[in-house]
């Protein structure tokens, strides 16, 4: 008996069986438009495939991608984070604010707080962000979209309350003072790369061992998947959900620190719109926003196809309402391809039993490198 | 009954296929003008994947439909609903934030010469669909506000006011009380003289010889028997449903067990659509270790409440509930499932699997801690568990890998409850463990049960099918709204005796309405 049930064990992944061309060429989508992206660039303009230029536009792709990541924990939870773009400005204003000295109460005189200080105090605030945006959702079961709609604009607000629309210029702060370095993420390189791409690489490593080796990211898929079961399996889904957002937060918060070392600047209004663009990101990246499917690899090539497709465009100059539209297009063709592939696989499915209860369909396709852990982690392949 | 019988639908060699289960397998089906025939079988026969064909829910895989002798194919149901077909759904299809009228019209509603919603015409229609059914329902009423029963009831109603030639029951006495029943018998006996035909689905055999003609029973997707009612009798019937001789297991024995595994107090639970009324009221049980209890009782008797809230998934309004000899009030589920007491929920679709993960992540699910190395989830450690847990209750899958959703419903069933055997529990809940599955798959769940149960598991189960308590449950409780009002031992009982107590309308008096 146990033999002959465990045979089948030993034969080849279920995957391997049900037509691999079609399903790798579903699955590595994103990876396909990405290519086709560069090859039409590089016939486009010489200057495209150039590594100098892909750098530069690495660089760009790492914040999206950053936040990408983070919106992505949210949205495997069957949830939503469009605070993510204030978070970014909210999270550099602070980084400002405190680089430019904070004047101490009775004291008579300004504090100028280490840089590491700084750093700390802006990640904490992403990180509060998310926390309000998780205790919204799940302790007062606010609709996701409503409660970071909401905090969108109480963060933006904030943001421009605190340098009453200003800007915090010159982050580089003041060898006497001793807090230098702010910058030293925009400008540095590592082996000649730049900081911020790194900074992307250990996030999206880190990011994908918790996804696929730790028990909370089986939380987070189960529960993202089937709260329901989840919740009678005795996972402590409320905790997830609040730890979602405050992963999202943060995420948020370093990619804020990253625009402002960059520019040796923080502006309130930093991070406008970012929320959508790192959504796009996730959804070509074949995550769904039902829950439960998705993963870092396919975020990361959203945020890459993104990014060097508007990168692309301005390198060849088409006007910036052509971007918009090519943009908008690349996104609806992305979903459109994700909707046309979980059809594809209801077609196989039915209902797992002939229940007289006429049981929901449940998607039946071997959907095997969603939690693979072997699944190889691609960064920046192009 | 003496003129030939006239056929009105005829389906041939309809087969259905689900991924890999073929619900259907080459089914024949006759359904004559102006009679109701009846449609038997066990849970996951096929019977319901044959009435949504009929009714335009589900095409079929293969196969004909003939209408009055003519080919036809429905795209929907609204297709099927215009050539005078309509079905009652098993599980209740309305909008409870609607009231009775909306609902009876859904869809179809009546429109005056301004073009607005004709809410007057509308209403008299349904206090004349009430009349005739005679319930008291306000047409204003909100579902939501009705009791199940009554819902049933307007499902009922909505499916009289399209005046259809053929009509589907699927199980519309499941949730209705004895007079209603009558009530109801008494409409279909109206609808077939004015040559409406019906075909009636219903787990009473006792209730579907008296209603109906003709009998046909459905087995495994293939049609066993086709009878005149007035030829057959209960054991025939059953006999045929179940195909063998089919006995489903003996009791434990109880030897080597003192302990008490589950006390359960005075337990209070509110009802979750309705938080004012209480759905368990005052509910004692005590479950001592390897002993199996079998919890009877109508839809809507409590028994779901109870054992969710046991499981810690709804709060208790008062009492206390033990397991060996802590108090479990105000443990997290987590903590209940470390303490030993794990829940096989109903639905296992929406309470009990992921339809993302595969067979082993499911499976996995509970008892991710057994194998956490530090920070990470050991790989092999997994893999043994799972493999151990797929041996356990013997599923057969393609590989631990494999989407859960590629499983037939008794395998899924099968790691829903290996995934909470995998927690080393010391009392089991299982809420309707058989539901959707099929016979054999039944039979080996309950062999699973009885054998854990010689181990020293404490066994809770419930179940809608009289014949179910009469296996391998040690003692049977019978609950109706809320309260225990029988307890039988396993000798004692006999079906009847249960499904009278349940309030159900099985007793010998219903056997002998038959002569009428």
């Amino acid at each position: 008996m146990t033999s002959r049930l465990l045979e089948p064990l030993r034969q080849k992944p279920v995957w391997l069986e049900n037509g691999v061309g079609l399903r790798t060429l579903f699955e590595g989508r994103a990876f396909i438009a990405l290519i086709v992206i560069v090859v039409v660039f590089s016939a486009l303009s010489p200057n495209y495939f150039t590594m100098e230029n892909l750098l530069v536009m690495s660089r760009h792709v790492a914040v999206n991608a950053i936040l990408a990541i983070g919106v992505l924990m949210v949205i495997l939870n069957a949830g939503i984070d469009l605070s993510v773009g204030s978070t970014v400005g909210l999270a550099g204003v602070v980084a400002g604010y405190l680089l430019a000295g904070v004047k101490v109460p009775f004291w008579d005189s300004v504090a100028y707080p280490a840089v590491w200080v700084v750093i700390i105090c802006s990640l904490a605030i992403g990180g509060l962000v998310g926390w309000v945006n998780g205790v919204l959702v799940s302790r007062f079961k606010v609709a996701p979209f409503v409660a970071t709609l909401g905090t969108l604009y109480v963060v933006r607000g904030l943001a421009l309350l605190i340098t009453n629309g200003l800007t915090y210029p010159k982050l580089q702060g003041t060898p006497a003072l001793g807090n230098t370095g702010f910058n030293w993420v925009g400008f540095e390189t590592f082996l000649s790369i730049p900081v911020g791409i790194l900074i992307m690489v250990v996030i999206a490593a880190a990011g994908s061992v918790m996804l696929n080796k730790t028990p909370f990211g089986r939380w987070l898929y189960a529960s993202g998947g089937n709260e329901r079961a989840a919740e009678l399996s005795g996972i402590p889904v409320k905790k997830v959900q609040l730890s979602v957002y405050v992963i999202s937060g943060v995420c948020a918060g370093v990619a804020g620190l990253i625009i402002a070392s960059e520019l040796t600047s923080a502006t309130p209004q930093t991070g406008t719109s970012f929320e959508l663009t790192a959504i796009a990101a996730v959804v070509i990246g074949g995550a769904s926003l039902m829950g439960g499917r998705g993963n870092i690899r396919g975020t990361l090539l959203g945020a890459f196809v993104i990014g060097f497709l508007s990168d692309g465009l301005v390198i060849i100059g088409v006007s910036q309402y052509w971007q918009m539209v090519f943009k908008g297009a690349v996104i609806v063709l992305a979903v459109m391809l994700n909707s046309v592939e979980y059809r594809s696989k209801r077609v196989k499915a039915g209902p797992s039993s002939p229940s007289p209860g006429g049981s929901t369909v449940i998607d039946s396709s071997p959907d095997s490198d969603v939690t693979d852990p072997r699944t190889p982690l691609v960064v920046g392949s192009a | 009954m003496t003129d030939v019988p006239e056929v009105v639908l005829r389906a041939s060699d309809i087969t259905k296929r689900y991924g890999g289960t073929q619900a259907l397998k080459g089914v024949n089906f006759e359904i004559v003008k102006g009679k109701v025939t009846t449609l038997l079988g066990e849970n996951g026969a096929g019977k319901s994947t044959l009435m949504k064909i009929l009714a335009g829910v589900e095409t079929p895989t293969s196969g004909t439909l003939e209408l009055d002798g003519e080919l036809v194919s429905f795209d929907s149901t609204a297709d099927a609903a215009d050539k005078g077909i309509s079905i009652i759904h098993q599980e209740l299809s309305l909008c409870p934030n609607l009231s009775v009228r909306d609902n009876i019209f859904m869809g179809r509603e009546l429109v005056t010469s301004a073009g607005t919603v004709d809410y007057a015409a509308e209403r008299k229609i349904v206090r004349q669909l009430m009349e005739r059914l005679e319930e008291q329902i306000h047409p204003d009423t909100l579902v939501a506000d009705l009791r199940l029963g009554q819902q049933q009831i307007v499902e009922i109603a909505r499916a009289l006011s399209i005046d259809a030639r053929i009509l589907i029951m699927d199980e519309p006495t499941s949730a209705l009380s004895a007079s209603e029943v009558d009530v109801l018998f008494k409409v279909i006996n109206d609808l077939t003289a004015s040559n409406v035909s019906i075909v009636y689905i219903s787990h009473h055999l006792e209730e579907a010889l008296k209603v109906s003609e003709y009998v046909v029973v459905l087995r495994d997707g293939v049609i066993v028997a086709a009878e005149s009612s007035a030829n057959v009798d209960v054991p025939w019937i059953v006999a045929m449903m179940v195909g063998r001789d089919f006995d489903l297991g003996q009791p434990p024995s109880l030897a080597g067990h003192e302990a008490t595994a589950l006390t359960i107090d005075r337990v209070r639970v509110a009802d979750p659509a309705n938080p004012a009324r209480l759905s368990v009221d005052g509910v004692s049980l005590e479950i001592r270790a390897g002993e199996i209890v079998c919890i009877y009782g109508l839809m809507g008797a409590g028994r779901t409440e109870l054992l969710e809230a046991i499981a810690g998934r709804v709060p208790l309004v008062s009492g206390t509930v033990l397991v060996g000899d802590t108090d479990i009030h105000g443990l997290s589920i987590a903590e209940r499932i470390e303490l030993g007491l794990g829940l096989v929920p109903e639905d296992r679709q929406r309470d009990g699997l992921v339809p993302s993960l595969s067979v082993g992540h499911n499976m996995s699910l509970a008892s991710l801690a057994g194998f956490v190395n530090g920070l990470f989830l050991s790989r092999s450690g997994e893999e043994k568990i799972v493999r151990e847990g797929i041996k356990n209750v013997a599923v057969k899958t393609a590989g631990t890998g494999a989407s859960i959703g590629s499983l037939s419903g008794g395998n899924q069933q099968k790691v829903v409850i290996a995934k909470m055997l995998l927690t080393k529990p010391k009392v089991l809940l299982l809420d309707e463990p058989s539901r959707g599955i099929d016979v054999g798959a039944k039979s080996e769940v309950f062999g699973l049960l009885s054998s854990l149960a010689d181990k020293g598991l404490a066994v809770l189960y419930s179940t809608s099918e009289a014949a179910e308590c009469l296996s391998i449950a040690n003692r049977i409780i019978v609950m109706r709204k809320g309260k225990i009002v029988a307890e039988f031992g396993s000798e004692a009982a006999t079906q009847n005796e249960i499904m009278a107590a349940s309030g159900e309308q099985a007793d010998t008096s219903r056997t002998n309405g038959k002569n009428k």
